[in-house]
Parts: C-alpha cells; sequence; structure tokens
C-alpha cells in the first residue's frame, strides 16, 4: 500500500475540528479586552451554544478557538437532528440557542424521520450545507456585542493564588492571559486523541504544542478520573463519480416544517439523497481486510458506540446479514462531497477503495477521504453536577465530547447547560428547573452524571422515561418559559412565543366546551355514538378526531401558507398530540410527583457510602462515583432498591446533624 | 413532599389480633378517610366511624378515626389513623378500598419513616436506631430475596422479564431505528402474539392458589338460618366452645374465625350469623349482611340450612346437621349427615374437606404468589392486555415500560439499561 499518497490527505482534516483538535499554532491576538465573565474554549457545537447562551444572559464571553475560520464547522457527517437527536436541537432552539437557525439555514434536504409512528418519536432531520452552517453560526456570534472570539490555542488554566481551586482565567499559547470567573472546556476530543488507518497512525503529540499538553497534564493532573472511547468517520466520496441513475433517491420531504421556530420558511434549494447497499461481495472484501484493521488487531481499547457500529464490527457481529443500507448524503450544494452514512471505518485505504466500489452505483466511485478512527481520553462525568461543573473546582465546567458523549445535537445541548450555569452562576440567578420529566436535555445530563458512560452516549428515545410528553414539536412550550425566566431569551423569540401562548389560550378555551358524540357524527366526525358528551379537548384522545374538525377552522394544507390561517398549523398539531396521549400523561403525573418529592431531599456531598451498612458493594461504589445530589437520583443509580434508599436517607440526616455538631463545637 | 402521593399501610402487627391500625398520611389522607367515613372528627378526637366503600356503600368495619394534622405529626404530613377490628378480611377490604381512591397507594418499605425524616419529625437518636433497624432490615430482605432467588418464583419472573426486555427492546428498535433501516421490524404481529402469550401465562399463575391460602388458611365458611346448629358443629371440629351455643335463635351476631389444621391442611372456620330474611334487631342484621360477605369469601361453604337453599357458590357442602333430632326435614343423600352432639358423620366430613382443599392450595411442589406479587402480577397482566390493544408503538411501549417497572417492583432492579443492552444486542443498529 503506498501510505504517502495518502498521508497529505490528512491536511484535508482542517475542516474537521475532530481533527484539528489536534493541530497546535499561535494566532493570539492581544488587542482586546482581557477581563471576561466565562471564558469558552473550544468552537464546536458545546463550545459555541455555550459561548452564546451565556452573552445572551448579559455575561462577558470570551470563545477561545485555535482559528476565527473553524468555529461551527460540522466535524464529521453533514445532517444535523434525527430522533432523539432532533429533541434536542428543538430544546436548545427553545432557549434560543444557535443550532436550530443554522440548520435551516443550512438545510439542503429535510426530513422527519418516523413520520408515520406518534409525534413524540418524530424526529426532524436535515442535511446541511457545511459551509453555510458554519457560516450562519457565526453570523451569529458576530452579532452579539458581549461575546468575543479569541483564537488563540488555551495553554492552561488559571488558578486563584494559594492552591486555590478557584479557576481565574486561561493562558494562551502565546503568553498572554486572559482572566475569567469561569471556564469552560468545550475542547472535543484533545485529549490523547489517536487516529487509526489500517496500519496508519497519528497521534495527537505530533503536532501539538507543548502548550495544549499543559492543560492536557492539568486536566489529567486534576484526579478527575478519565476514561478511553472510540469514533469513527466514512471515507468520503466523489459524487462526480457515483452513478446516481442505478440508484433509488431519496428527495426532501415536501412539508413545511423547520428546525427553528424562528424560521419562517425553507430558504435553500433542496437536494435528494440515494440509498445503496453493501453485499456479499462488501463483505467479503472487509472481512479480508478485517486482519489489518486496528479494530480486531487489538490497537483500539476505547469503546466504541453500539448504536453507531463501523462497518467491519457490523459484518463481524452480525455476519448472517445480506447487505446494510447505506445512504449517500450530499455534503452542500456547491460541494461534490458525498458522505456514505453507514460505513464508518478503520479499514487500511486500499480495502477502503475496494469495498466502495463493490457497492451498486459506486463501482467507478473515487474516495476523496478515507475514513478512519479516532480513541481518545474523555472525563467521567460523574464527576460534573447537573450544570456539568467539575466538583471540586470552583468555576470549571465541561461540555460536549470531553464528557464522553457523540453527536453535535448532545454537545450543543451540553453547551446550553453549561453556559447557562456558569452565567447563572457568575450573575447570581437561579438556574432553570430541567429534569427528566421535562427534557431531553435533563435526561441526558442526569445519565451522564449519575451512570457515566461506557461508550459514546448518544440521545435515543428509549432513554426518556416520559418520552410521550417530550415531544419534538412541543419544546418550546415546555421550555421556553424557563428560559424567560433565566434572561436567555431574544426579543424576536419572546414576542414570537408570547403569540404563540396567546393563541394557545385561544385555542384552548375553545377546547373547554363540551360536545356529544351526536353532534360530532352530525358534523361527519367519526366516532363511537355512545361515546357520550364530555369536552371538545377529551374527543382528542380518539385517533379519528383531528383537531380542526373541533374547532372548525381550515384544516391546514400545503396550499395555505404558514401564518395564513386563523391558527398555526404547527400549534395546533402541538395541542392535538396532546389530546392524543393525555390520558397516558395523567398516569405518569404520580410518578412524576414522587420523582419531584424526592428530588427535593438533598444528600450531603461528604456522605460516605463505602461504609454504610445495608448496601451491598457494587451500590455504594457505584452511588460514590456518582454522588447523588438528591434521593431521587440516588433512586435513579443503577441497582439501587428501596430499602437502600431509606438506609442512605437515615445517614444523610445523621451526617447533618453530626457537621452542624461540629460546627457549633 | 407536598404534592407526593399519600400513602397507607398496616402499621400493627400481623392480623388476626384485636384491633388492626392502618395509617394514612399524606395530602389526600383526611379527604380520603372522609370518602370512606363521612364528616370528619376533630384532629386527635378518637372517634367511632362507620367506614364504607365509597362506590359501593358496602359497610367494611366500625372503626375508631383519629386525625393528626401536618406538620405535627409523626410524619410532618396530614396522618390518620383507622383501628379497625383486627380480622383479616377486614384490613384487607379498607387496603383494596384505600388503594382504589385516586392518588392513594400502598406505602413502600420504610417510606413512613423516609417522610418523617424528610420532614424533620425525628431527632438525632431516635434515626441512629432506626438506621441500624433499617439496615437490619435491608439484610432481612437480601436475604429473604437470595431464598427467593433460588425458587423457581424467580426463575419465571426472571423468564419472563428477560422477556418483556426483548420485546421492549423490539419495539423500542422499531421506535428508534426504523428509519435506519438496520432493524428488521419483527412487526406487530410477532409482538402482540408474545404479548397475549405472556398475559396468559401470568393469567394462568394469578388463577392458582395464593400463598396466603397456605399462610392464612382456607376459609371454611359455616352458613344457614339460626339455630341450624352451625356454632355447635364449628364447636365439635375445633374440639372447644370457640362459638357461643346457645338455644336462643341469633346467639352469633358477628362471625367468629377460629383457625384450625385438619390432615395438615390449614383451615380457617368461620361461623356466621344465622341468615333469615328479616330481623328487627339492628346489630343482628349487620351480622347477617356480613355472614353473606363471609360466603362470597368462603374457600368452602358448609351449609346447614335447607337443601338448595344455599347461596351460589362453587364449593358446596350440603349437611344434614342435628340428624339425631327428631322431627325434622331430612336431607338427600348428596348432603353429609352428621351429628355434632354424638359425633357421627364428624370424620367424613373432616375427609371432605380436606380432599377439597387439596385441591385448593397451591401444589407442595410449585410456589405460592402472595398478595403484593399478585398485585404487581395482575398489574403487569392488565398492562399487557392494554399493550395488545394498541397499534401505536409509542402506547404499546408505555404500556411495556409500566410491565417493566412492575417487575423491577418484584426483582428490585432497574430496567432502562438493561433493555439497552438487550436492544444493542440484539439488533445491528445504527451508522
Amino acid at each position: 500500500m503506498n501510505k504517502s499518497r495518502y498521508c497529505s490527505t490528512w491536511n484535508i482534516s482542517v475542516d474537521y475540528p475532530l481533527l484539528t483538535a489536534l493541530d497546535g499554532w499561535s494566532k493570539g491576538d492581544s488587542n482586546m479586552a482581557q477581563n471576561f465573565d466565562i471564558i469558552v474554549v473550544g468552537g464546536g457545537h458545546a463550545g459555541t451554544e455555550a459561548a452564546a447562551v451565556a452573552a445572551r444572559m448579559g455575561a462577558r464571553v470570551a470563545l477561545v478557538s485555535f482559528d476565527k475560520d473553524t468555529i461551527g464547522a460540522m466535524s464529521c457527517n453533514p445532517a444535523i437532528g434525527g430522533l432523539g437527536k432532533g429533541h434536542l436541537v428543538r430544546e436548545v432552539d427553545a432557549f434560543d440557542g444557535l443550532i436550530g437557525r443554522a440548520a435551516d439555514d443550512a438545510a439542503i434536504h429535510y426530513r422527519m424521520l418516523n413520520a408515520s409512528k406518534g409525534a413524540a418519536v418524530q424526529g426532524p432531520r436535515i442535511q446541511a450545507d457545511r459551509k453555510l452552517f458554519k457560516a450562519s453560526i457565526q453570523r451569529q456570534l458576530a452579532a452579539m456585542p458581549n461575546l468575543h472570539v479569541v483564537a488563540g490555542e488555551a495553554a492552561a488554566l488559571l488558578f486563584a493564588p494559594g492552591g486555590s481551586s478557584r479557576v481565574t482565567g486561561l493562558a494562551l499559547a502565546d503568553g498572554s492571559e486572559i482572566n475569567s470567573k469561569a471556564v469552560i472546556l468545550a475542547t472535543g476530543t484533545f485529549l490523547g486523541g489517536k487516529l487509526f488507518r489500517g496500519e496508519e497512525r497519528l497521534t495527537g503529540g505530533r503536532i501539538g504544542e507543548n502548550a495544549a499538553h499543559i492543560l492536557a497534564q492539568q486536566i489529567r493532573g486534576a484526579g478527575l478520573p478519565m476514561a478511553r472511547l472510540k469514533t469513527g468517520t466514512p471515507p468520503r466520496l466523489d459524487g462526480r463519480t457515483i452513478d446516481w441513475s442505478k440508484l433509488p433517491q431519496q428527495p426532501s420531504d415536501d412539508g413545511l416544517w423547520t428546525m427553528s421556530m424562528l424560521t419562517r420558511e425553507r430558504i435553500n434549494p433542496q437536494l435528494f439523497c440515494a440509498i445503496t447497499r453493501t453485499n456479499e461481495h462488501t463483505h467479503d472484501i472487509i472481512r479480508s481486510g478485517l486482519d489489518r484493521s486496528p479494530l480486531f488487531g487489538g490497537d483500539i481499547e476505547g469503546q466504541g458506540p453500539r448504536y453507531c457500529p463501523s462497518i467491519e464490527d457490523k459484518i463481524h457481529r452480525f455476519g448472517d446479514r445480506d447487505g446494510h443500507q447505506v445512504f449517500l448524503e450530499p455534503e452542500g450544494l456547491d460541494s461534490y462531497l458525498i458522505y456514505p452514512n453507514g460505513i464508518s471505518t478503520s479499514l487500511p485505504v486500499d480495502i477502503q477503495d475496494a469495498m466502495v466500489r463493490s457497492m451498486a452505483g459506486l463501482e467507478n466511485c473515487t474516495i476523496a477521504v478515507p475514513g478512519y478512527a479516532v480513541e481518545y481520553d474523555h472525563i467521567d462525568p460523574r464527576a460534573l453536577d447537573h450544570g456539568l461543573a467539575v466538583q471540586g473546582f470552583d468555576g470549571l465546567y465541561c461540555a460536549g465530547q470531553i464528557n464522553g458523549t457523540t453527536g453535535y445535537e448532545e454537545a450543543a445541548a451540553q453547551g446550553l447547560i453549561a453556559g447557562m450555569a456558569a452565567a447563572c452562576a457568575v450573575l447570581e440567578r437561579e438556574g432553570p428547573e430541567i429534569n427528566r420529566s421535562n427534557s431531553y436535555m435533563a435526561v441526558m445530563v442526569d445519565d451522564l452524571v449519575l451512570q457515566g458512560v461506557t461508550e459514546p452516549y448518544r440521545m435515543l428515545t428509549a432513554r426518556a422515561e416520559y418520552r410521550l410528553r417530550l415531544r419534538a414539536d412541543n419544546a418550546a412550550t415546555r421550555l421556553t418559559p424557563f428560559a424567560l425566566a433565566v434572561g436567555c431569551v431574544g426579543q424576536e423569540r419572546t414576542a414570537s412565543f408570547r403569540e404563540r401562548e396567546n393563541c394557545r389560550a385561544e385555542i384552548m378555551s375553545e377546547l373547554t366546551a363540551n360536545v356529544s358524540a351526536d353532534a360530532l357524527l352530525r358534523m361527519g366526525v367519526d366516532v363511537k355514538r355512545d361515546a357520550g358528551r364530555m369536552p371538545r379537548f377529551d374527543w382528542l384522545r380518539f385517533p379519528t378526531v383531528q383537531i380542526t374538525e373541533l374547532l372548525d377552522v381550515a384544516p391546514p394544507s400545503e396550499d395555505v401558507p404558514r401564518g395564513t390561517s386563523r391558527y398555526d398549523a404547527a400549534l395546533l398539531s402541538e395541542i392535538e398530540q396532546d389530546g392524543r396521549y393525555a390520558p397516558y400523561l395523567d398516569r405518569q403525573d404520580a410518578e412524576i410527583r414522587n420523582l419531584a418529592a424526592n428530588e427535593r431531599i438533598a444528600l450531603p456531598a461528604h456522605l460516605d457510602y463505602m461504609d454504610m451498612p445495608g448496601l451491598s458493594k457494587e451500590m455504594s461504589e457505584r452511588l460514590s462515583a456518582a454522588r447523588p445530589a438528591s434521593l431521587a437520583e440516588a433512586a435513579r443509580v443503577r441497582g439501587v432498591t428501596p430499602a437502600a434508599l431509606a438506609v442512605i436517607l437515615v445517614h444523610a440526616k445523621r451526617g447533618e446533624v453530626s457537621v452542624r455538631q461540629e460546627q457549633a463545637a | 413532599m407536598r404534592s407526593a402521593d399519600t400513602i397507607f399501610a398496616l402499621s400493627s402487627g400481623a392480623p388476626p389480633a384485636a384491633i388492626a391500625i392502618i395509617r394514612i398520611s399524606g395530602t389526600e389522607a383526611f379527604a380520603a378517610v372522609e370518602h370512606m367515613a363521612g364528616e370528619l372528627p376533630l384532629p386527635r378526637n378518637a372517634s367511632l366511624r362507620t367506614l364504607r366503600d365509597p362506590e359501593s356503600r358496602e359497610t367494611l368495619d366500625d372503626a375508631l378515626v383519629l386525625l393528626f394534622p401536618g406538620p405535627n405529626s409523626a410524619t410532618g404530613e396530614n396522618l390518620a389513623e383507622l383501628h379497625l377490628h383486627g380480622g383479616r378480611a377486614v384490613v384487607r377490604a379498607v387496603e383494596r378500598t384505600l388503594g382504589a381512591i385516586p392518588g392513594l397507594r400502598q406505602a413502600e418499605a420504610g417510606e413512613f419513616t423516609r417522610r418523617a425524616f424528610a420532614h424533620g419529625r425525628m431527632d438525632l437518636n431516635e434515626a441512629e436506631g432506626l438506621a441500624d433497624l433499617l439496615s437490619a432490615e435491608t439484610e432481612w430482605q437480601r436475604r429473604a430475596a437470595t431464598r427467593m432467588m433460588q425458587g423457581s418464583f424467580s426463575a419465571q419472573i426472571e423468564t419472563w422479564r428477560s422477556e418483556i426486555l426483548k420485546l421492549s427492546a423490539m419495539v423500542e428498535a422499531d421506535l428508534d431505528f426504523s428509519d435506519e433501516d438496520d432493524v428488521e421490524s419483527a412487526g406487530n404481529p410477532y409482538i402482540t402474539d408474545a404479548i397475549s402469550i405472556m398475559a396468559q401465562s401470568i393469567s394462568t399463575l394469578l388463577d392458582q392458589p395464593p400463598a396466603e391460602k397456605l399462610r392464612d388458611g382456607l376459609r371454611v365458611v359455616l352458613g344457614g338460618p339460626p339455630n341450624s346448629g352451625k356454632s355447635t358443629l364449628l364447636n365439635a371440629l375445633v374440639g372447644r366452645d370457640a362459638a357461643i351455643v346457645s338455644e336462643i335463635a341469633g346467639t352469633t351476631r358477628d362471625r367468629i374465625e377460629v383457625p384450625l389444621a385438619l390432615g395438615g391442611v390449614p383451615l380457617l372456620l368461620v361461623d356466621t350469623a344465622g341468615v333469615h330474611d328479616e330481623s328487627e334487631d339492628q346489630i343482628e342484621q349487620i351480622g347477617i349482611d356480613r355472614a353473606r360477605d363471609a360466603f362470597s369469601a368462603a374457600d368452602i361453604l358448609l351449609w346447614l340450612g335447607p337443601e338448595g337453599e344455599a347461596p351460589i357458590h362453587s364449593y358446596l357442602i350440603e349437611i344434614d346437621a342435628k340428624s339425631d333430632v327428631s322431627n325434622r326435614m331430612g336431607k338427600s343423600e348428596i348432603a353429609i349427615s352428621l351429628s355434632a352432639e354424638t359425633g357421627t358423620g364428624l370424620s367424613e366430613l373432616k375427609s371432605a374437606i380436606v380432599d377439597a382443599a387439596r385441591d385448593m392450595l397451591p401444589p407442595a411442589d410449585s410456589f405460592a404468589v402472595n398478595a403484593r406479587q399478585r398485585a404487581l402480577l395482575a398489574a403487569c397482566r392488565e398492562e399487557l392486555r392494554n399493550a395488545v390493544q394498541s397499534i401505536d408503538g409509542l402506547v404499546v411501549a408505555e404500556h411495556l415500560r409500566q410491565v417493566r417497572l412492575c417487575f423491577d417492583a418484584l426483582t428490585g432492579r432497574a430496567a432502562t439499561e438493561d433493555m439497552l443492552d438487550m436492544l444493542f444486542g440484539r439488533f445491528c443498529i445504527g451508522k
């Protein structure tokens, strides 16, 4: 194999922060204010959301990035959203975040996943033009007066004198220092990153300056628990060498929905995706290269994601399958690069070439950038609190891939959480009361800080117990009130949300009036004659009843542009879905009430689970790592029983009393 | 804790006992008492109230009712105490009625204590003592669980649990990954069939005699009109004067329960007030009402009244009592003819009862399911049946989640992570 032929392609990585995190350079900008409330390190999806939300709340924010130009770059697949992930995008959008609007600005293909299933598991997803996405993020950030982008390399955290754990700022590689009350690390995979492709290896240390090393050493030296994970990316194909005529195409859907509530309409020309498949021949080629794969040679120690396996993993573990679907996704309007979704791989380049060419439509296809695997260190997120602050430090936060997650959406949501928590601490505001019953963001953070990760964490709707109420279509209703209370919402969204709430109140008041089955039958609504008489809203639990039939408004149609009918179609559909699942939501309320009650019982951080009688060793260890802040959190730690909770509570109370006595003495 | 569920539990020792105290704690405690007892007594004043089922208005018991408004109560919440007559049936009926009131549920182990702590109603010394007690409790639970784990019941639950995880994983795979084509959607028929089969197996288990039958004894109820010789027969079976026997009709005004073992079979003999159509005596009328309740709760009904006039019952033994009394109308040959005075026919009756009992008790080589387990299994079955009714994967998933919660409560394990393990173990998922 001709290694040198491909070595140059590592440089293409400039477009991919996953890789640029490993590059180092010094572009410190010394002509700027050096005092900030909050410094955010990293310009990826977590970093930009963290910086932006803190700035929206009024904090003075510095966003430190290696290179101003890579801010907002998409490092892996050119898509935003999906099942569970689309929920996160809408939730960040409900807090007036960046990702939803950037997704709409960049969208070249819209698709509602699970469109045929219940609304709670529908996942909005778009294909994004990389350039347009990045441009939108940079444009949105530039419009924020109290957010400054600092091009430079973070070298070391600064602490208050005297061995304090209070963070006071950041030293840059050029020797300059910037001061702040809080620092948010959103540096992706910069810790111990190592790239794998066949027999090729590239470690972060090679090009990295010593300076980046210091920050990494500080993190490592802080006694934080670390672990190693792996992820991968597929080769990028040259779309000009694909025979599209042979492949079934998937057009952008013809709905009117957008990722952000503020986006009025879709703006870009829409491209199609195409679908091809692996086949027996492909699988043979892959098997022939397994002995040269770092995954199977034992070179990669980190655990990869089970839900996003490499193609060699798929063939190895599920060898009986005769083929796997591969989506060919365009990377941009003016880019010929195609992202073949489904064949993430770290096989040697010659095998990748043969594998790609074994598939229909790709017989003459050229690989523009080969795929590779990345192994990296992450912080055990159980060392973090629910605001993603590092416990044991004052003013240090971590967000995104560094916490063991994967995905832009997961990163963006963590950025929002950390940015909001840091800003609340600095500005002395109450944080929003988000929890597992009102948001996917809180489900994710709660999972991370209580359970830790054993593979890169990806959001799934199955993770949310109260999924039926956590829909992508009601994110604004669920969360924008919290966002308004915490002060992170701009004027445009405030106005739009208030108007929406007024409409909702109007609709809901119309829906309180009773109507009988007879009356509905006369109107041509398909209901059972003996169903009786009940409030209009209650009729919505029957799938045959449409909200438009109950409200006497024209049904939404493609001919009627949004905003021209009396009520917004999206709002109507949201309320209709509320009604559909209302009986189940009522049942869950008791579960949620208990959760809330136990949530209010605080457990002290110093609680020693190891010598608590009545707990199994496994329980003690998990509780020690998770350090639950409340009884409800303790209950969610895997394997903890109700009786164990009683023991924990007694010890917590006993601890409180003895601390009080010590203080008195 | 203001918004938490209202909880209740039997707070005195296991019945039967002279009295049984049920405690109710939480925001809905007083409302629940009002539902059952009508007008509420003054706080901290013991008052006699008739407890009724709020729906059927059926009388449950005459009880002393005590109210302790929060926060100055043992739990720090509104707390009610119902001092009942200490029979098992009474306690069970009141518990069942409380459980049916929305917002109320059975307390978990240690939950009253937990609430008391949470509201600062215990001082350090009490907490110390309780910590030891509770850890002893968990140790006991651990041992009890270990014992159960070796049993076939746990093996059965574990089988169902892993089956439900598998089904959940299939439904979740369909919800979270179907658009990726990597999941071969098993389709509703397979899942629906599997769910129906499990509901059926749970039914089979629930149809088996419950564990309490073995612990508490089969209820053998003696019924018949006044002065038909019920109490005399009871005394003859027990061999002591448990019931008052006199010539005056209507002597047994209330039910009398006597535990007894016959041929290794645990029984609970229940004597009842004589049943006749009208009674002027109000107290006797209450006794008659209770007798009718006892008939419906009976496992075996010994009928001493006129042949064919017994209440409809699935296991009825007609008895021709007082066979030594002349001037009486005899029963046909199906009836066991006996004289309690002389002992004639008594052994025939005893072996008839033992034969019947063998069919009604859990088989010796199988396991028995107690009331808590039955309640959870019945809830599982209900959720499974609802799951089958729905074509919406989301709703099916929600019902299966509830089933998982029930199994969690049975086994004390958390299932979401296990379900994800199952999901990723079974399907080649993702891109």
